[in-house]
């Protein structure tokens, strides 16, 4: 760990400073960190094992650790993955391209919107279909809203997990709203399949842009609240600060992704550097912390909704008018009239629905950024409508193998802080 | 849109960054959302010619699809060629996105591990791929890259639990999804029929018989003194070398 921080830190609660003012309380950052071994000479060397999961509240999810304990510190870490476990790649091989998007709004379920996107990317790649702009422009609204989303899910649980309740209803509150509007444009909230290979379920309805847009008057302001009330409070600063570390270095060589990788430092992100849905026509900072650790991580998160509500205000300002559908008979369904009336269409919809599209014999991986890190879909196809393999390259799955590394050293309290600040969503690790 | 340079965050109040900020990229390139991408070939990855020159015949064919480069890599030469990648200045392959495995429904066609390597400096994908073919006499082994990369670590026992590909050299490999006793066998594979190898009954006969006490492997026992705290017939059972679970 680095040298000592100096942090301005506000009390939480107004005028519990002597003269009503912010105070500076230097936090050590080494002082918060192991307390020197051997502290009590008759315990040392008595390690205990400690079981953490699988069903407990704070390992979101079905996660469970094992850890080793000397005293409070811990000594080792074991995580146990697979609860979960349903095969999703499995069941894709058995399946149409479009009949596994469903799959995809179950892995990572705070994600849904996302994964239905990142998924179609990569199999418009194999099919060698070019969306239109519309449809370019929606899609980045979803995938931002479900930015959101997943970051406002991981803001509350996180809050909730090292001790503070009132984001979490902030949060929440606001996640509820972008679920309104996700019903109103695909029908369903967590489980959307908003997507299809060539296009969208469905176009927005009349006066959806305008609910978006009251949602991205009134979001800055929780926002600011929620910075209000964290950033710069003594306690949410002392459970924080210091824990976790990774450097540059090692969070690269570990394969962290997403904000745990621009946390340490490393300004890798996907929408920046091998973008995809025209990211680099829009204007947003990819924000990068310096330290690595927990607190960092908070922060990157918070910079990243702000940007987010920036992508979505360029989008809607943007948003064409047009087709959302490619005019393709190849993947996308005539409509009810035209099957119903001409010959050619009923043809196509006929052998849509019972063989289903096919792409030509290859295999792409095409990344995204989803709000775990950089997610990507590996299809490879040979030639019939059910892919070969169809591989989900999981970011919070990378991230999680990381944790024995990160909660090493630290107290069994902050374990769980630090396992917050990874953001696991275990539908997405055990798949 | 930004420059690269306007990449990082305007700077929070956190003191003095202890190191500089690993940036992607050439300073000035800017890179764009691929359009028209051919179904094959384009531009190789210069990447490949790199590793002719200097690795020569344990580099097979290569190709490009979709604007992504594959290379064929000889199996006994992996670790070397990696470690290559990863720290040669003139490669920097310093992220390890995915380690994984391809099995065809052709039943004689090779299974192939994959390795997508990506250089954050250059801004390259480069796809490794090593071939095991299926005639029942090459184990289905590869040298682990775990000691270039840490990131290979639960990809490869992943791929060790659905494939059931050996990797050479790796610290832990172990069943990671499906737990440790799990008899059914590789269930990515092609043979592996997608409800599982045992009926139903035969599923819930190992559920219900499976000791839910013994959830800890030996090694997670044996580093505590909880050994001792454990009731005397699991002592005893796993004293006498009963694995856990069964």
């Amino acid at each position: 760990m680095a040298a000592t921080r100096t942090l301005e830190v506000a009390l939480s609660t107004t005028g519990l400073g002597p003269d009503g003012k912010p105070q500076r309380i230097p936090l050590g950052a080494e002082g918060l960190m192991a307390p020197p071994r051997g502290i009590e000479p008759e315990l040392e060397g008595e390690h205990m094992l400690i079981n953490i999961g699988p069903q407990h509240p704070a390992t979101h999810g079905v996660l469970r650790l094992v850890l080793e304990l000397d005293g409070e510190t811990v000594v080792r870490c074991i995580p146990h993955v697979g609860y979960l476990h349903c095969g999703f790649e499995k069941i894709g091989e058995y399946r149409q391209y479009n009949q596994i998007i469903p799959w995809t709004d179950r892995e990572d379920y705070l994600n849904s919107m996302g994964n239905n996107v990142a998924f179609v990317l990569g199999a418009e790649r194999l099919f060698g279909i070019e969306i239109t702009e519309r449809c370019k422009v929606l899609r980045v609204i979803a995938m931002e809203l479900s930015r959101i989303i997943s970051h406002l899910v991981w803001l509350g649980t996180t809050c909730i997990d090292i001790g503070a309740f009132t984001p979490f209803l902030w949060s929440f509150q606001e996640r509820e709203n972008v679920y309104k509007l996700l019903e109103g444009w695909t029908g369903a909230r967590l489980t959307t399949s908003g997507t299809r290979v060539g296009g969208m379920i469905a176009d927005v309805p009349a006066g959806w842009t305008d609910g978006l847009r009251g949602f991205l008057d009134r979001f800055p302001k929780t926002l600011d609240q929620v910075d209000r009330m964290l950033t710069k409070n003594a306690i949410w600063v002392g459970r924080t600060v210091g824990l976790g570390v990774m450097s540059p270095e090692e969070a690269l060589n570990y394969g962290l992704s997403g904000p745990m990788l621009r946390a340490s430092g490393v300004s890798y992100d996907v929408r920046k550097d091998f973008p995809y849905l025209d990211y680099e026509t829009y204007d947003f900072e990819v924000p990068v912390g310096t330290n690595g650790d927990v607190y960092d991580r908070f922060l990157v998160r918070q910079e990243e909704l702000r940007q987010s509500v920036r992508i979505l205000e360029q989008a809607l300002k943007r948003l064409p008018e047009g087709p959302v559908n490619v005019d393709d008979p190849r993947v996308i369904l005539p409509s009810k009239t035209k099957a119903t009336s001409e010959m050619e269409s009923m043809i196509h919809h006929f052998k849509l629905v019972m063989e289903g599209p096919r792409p030509p014999i290859g295999e792409c991986y095409v990344p995204v950024e989803s709000p775990k890190g950089e997610k990507g879909y590996y299809f490879v196809s040979d030639g019939t409508a059910k892919p070969v393999r169809w591989r989900i390259r999981p970011p919070s799955y990378v991230n999680l193998s990381a944790i024995p590394k990160m909660v090493e050293g630290h107290l069994l309290s902050d374990v769980i802080a630090i396992n917050a600040s990874i953001d696991i969503v275990m539908g997405e690790i055990d798949r | 849109m930004s420059a690269p340079q306007d990449h990082r965050a305007p700077s929070q109040d956190h003191g003095a960054p202890t190191f500089t900020v690993v940036h992607p990229g050439q300073p000035g390139d800017s890179p764009v959302t691929p359009r028209g991408v051919p179904h094959k070939g384009g531009p190789m990855n210069p990447s490949v010619d790199a590793l002719r020159a200097k690795f020569g015949a344990a580099i097979g064919r290569a190709s490009v699809g979709w604007g992504e480069t594959t290379v064929f890599i000889d199996r006994a030469k992996l670790l070397e060629v990696c470690a290559w990648l990863q720290s040669d200045a003139s490669q920097s392959y310093e992220y390890l996105s995915d380690v994984t495995a391809v099995e065809y429904r052709d039943h004689v066609r090779p299974i192939e591990v994959v390795w997508h390597l990506r250089s954050l400096k250059y801004r390259r994908f480069l796809r490794l791929k090593v071939e095991l073919p299926k005639d029942g006499k090459t184990a289905l082994e590869v040298p682990s890259v775990w000691s270039v990369w840490k990131g290979a670590d639960w990809l490869e026992r992943e791929c060790y639990d659905m494939f059931g590909i050996k990797f050479d050299g790796h610290p832990d490999l172990r069943r990671i999804l499906m737990w440790e006793q799990y008899k059914e066998g590789f269930p990515l594979r092609k043979d592996f029929p997608m409800r599982g190898r045992f009926s139903r009954s035969e599923q819930l006969k190992q559920a219900l018989a499976a000791n839910p006490e013994a959830r800890y492997s030996m090694e997670e026992l044996s580093i505590a003194d909880a050994f001792e705290d454990l009731p005397t017939d699991m002592r005893k059972r796993l004293g006498g070398g009963e694995k856990t679970g069964e």
